[in-house]
């Protein structure tokens, strides 16, 4: 290295190499930053183009923009809580009681990762729609006059969808990780006596907490962000900010109020990856 | 192994079983089987038909599959080549200008697809960029959406190749040019295969920014599959979710094997 500085006088500031980066980099300020930009800006602009700072506190403070946002933030950390959870559960035992086949299920689990998320709402209201499978099933049985499972159409069925759909965002960190877990101390510390409760405990969690950590990130990052899924389910009393978004600016026309709420998804969405990439570069996950 | 006992075992795998048959197994089979239903009174649907696909063929969901594969396909590319180029200009750039410009390219992922497309409506509805209401502003959005992803792909590859082989390109007297088309490319071409399957299936799976966005006569799988349900045709809507997804596993199926072909794995 020290032989190259001598050859070379050292690196100007015209370094053509240097340059490369221009063409993506302009292409991605054009049509994604600008853009972005104007969203803001629109959002201190009334539908006119004048002016009107005053009607961002008039949607800050009203009651459709609160009713989301609240939505939003439960289903996102209901969400979350249910795939750590479901994600570790099912991380543990592909990882240290496999079965015959369990590579194989691993990789199934995975691909859901590539499917549109709105399939599952669209499964679920066959299974658990009010002339769904369960309910018919429920009802037959039973026979009940009205159909007795209700909780598609609510934050709970957004929740369980969601929990399908990104589980497997948890479930990748986590096999990676325990695939580092040393088999040989597992196994002497059973030989030892120590029951499977204490081995998890003491053994096989603390080397999962990196990958829950930044999993249960990014799952916050993008249940924020959903909105296929409770576009499907299209109950009245579960609005988003991403389907009040569109529900405003495409059925509403009312730009700048669509705006000013996009603004604040964004900023949200922007804090919750800075903290996924904080998590991540931080745990080394 | 962690549970020695054999009926212990068997006891996990079965909440396993029930884990995974509840959330992962039974939607996709609830999917075919009611893209196959005739009709479905009960529990289980009173008869199979394929009468739904035969429909699906001949009616105007058709164009909707051309629509989301030509989008699909033209974003990829376009993000294929961006993304490989920007994660490979980065790798030119100092230590802190490389730092922020890697987590610029990051940020589309990050940010709610609605709000791309409103973004894109807001910037792109007035001359001289008037966009809104063509078939490239549906382009753009995927385009915006899976750059993110490719770009993180190539970047990721690009990390684990081993210098050697360019250092060795670069001593023997190879050009920039040449080095980076016979040797980084072909070392790369993995990962970028990988990558564009896995934004070919992001593309054909958007929903949020695409709704925004989309023109009378470019409407895609997804928002084809969301009107038909939202009208109350959900066994068509089953019909055409079974083509997508058959689609995206045949396409990323394909290009795993291609993969493990090109690297002898």
């Amino acid at each position: 290295m020290s032989e190259a500085i001598a050859l070379h006088p050292p690196a100007s500031r015209k370094e053509p190499g240097r340059l490369w980066i221009v063409p993506p980099a302009a292409l991605l300020a054009l049509l994604f930053f600008y853009p972005l930009a104007l969203i803001v800006r629109q959002a201190f602009l009334d539908d006119g183009g004048v002016a009107n700072a005053g009607e961002i506190i008039n949607v800050l403070h009203s009651r459709f923009f609160l009713n989301a946002l609240m939505n939003t933030v439960t289903i996102s950390v209901a969400a979350t809580a249910g795939c750590l959870i479901v994600g570790l559960l099912l991380a543990l035992i592909l990882a240290f009681v496999p079965f015959p086949g369990s590579g194989f299920i691993a990789r199934l689990i995975d691909t859901f990762i590539a499917l549109p998320t709105f399939l599952v709402t669209l499964a679920f209201t066959f299974l658990y729609g009010s002339a769904g499978m369960l309910n018919s099933g429920l009802m037959e049985v039973f026979s009940l006059p009205l159909p007795p499972v209700d909780f598609l159409y609510s934050t709970w069925g957004v929740v369980l969808a969601e929990v399908t759909v990104y589980t497997p965002f948890i479930l990748r960190p986590l096999l990676a990780a325990f695939s580092l877990v040393d088999r040989a101390q597992i196994e002497a510390a059973s030989v030892l006596g120590a029951r499977p409760l204490r081995i998890v405990r003491q053994i096989i969690l603390p080397a999962a907490v990196p990958a829950l950590i930044a999993g249960g990130s990014l799952c916050l990052l993008l249940t924020v962000n959903e909105f296929g899924i409770v576009l499907f389910i299209g109950a009245k009393g579960v609005i988003t900010l991403p389907l009040l978004i569109y529900g405003k600016a495409i059925q509403e026309s009312a730009y700048q109020v669509a705006c000013i709420i996009a603004t604040v998804n964004i900023a949200l969405s922007l804090g919750l990856f800075g903290l996924y990439r904080f998590a991540a570069s931080r745990l080394g996950a | 192994m962690l549970v020695w006992s054999r009926s212990g075992r068997l006891l996990i795998w079965l909440f396993f079983a029930l884990i995974f048959g509840v959330l992962f197994l039974a939607p996709l089979a609830v999917i075919l089987l009611s893209s196959l239903a005739d009709q479905w009174n009960g529990v289980l649907p009173n008869g199979l038909t394929t009468e739904h696909y035969t429909d699906v063929a001949r009616g105007a969901a058709w164009n909707s599959v051309k629509a989301s594969f030509i989008t699909g396909f033209l974003a990829s590319a376009l993000a294929l080549v961006s993304g490989t180029w920007a994660a490979l200009s980065l790798r030119l750039q100092g230590q802190s200008l490389k730092r922020l410009l890697g987590l610029l390219f990051f940020i589309p992922s990050a940010v709610p697809s609605v709000s791309v497309g409103l973004g894109l409506l807001v910037a792109f509805s007035h001359p001289p960029l008037l966009l809104n209401g063509t078939i490239a502003i549906v382009m753009i959005a995927h385009f915006v959406l899976i750059s993110a992803f490719t770009f993180g792909n190539v970047s990721a590859g690009l990390a684990r190749l081993s210098p050697d082989f360019e250092q060795v390109a670069s001593s023997l007297g190879a050009r920039p040019a040449y080095r980076l088309w016979h040797v980084t490319l072909p070392l790369l071409a993995p990962y970028l295969v990988a990558a564009f399957g896995l934004s070919f299936a992001l593309s054909m799976g958007e929903l949020g920014a695409t709704v925004m966005v989309y023109p009378p006569g470019w409407v895609t799988l997804p928002v084809s599959i969301f009107s038909l349900t939202d009208r109350g045709d959900i066994f068509a809507g089953a019909a055409l979710t079974m083509i997508l997804v058959a689609a995206t596993l045949i396409l990323l199926l394909g290009l795993e094997r291609i993969t493990a072909r090109a690297t002898g794995s």
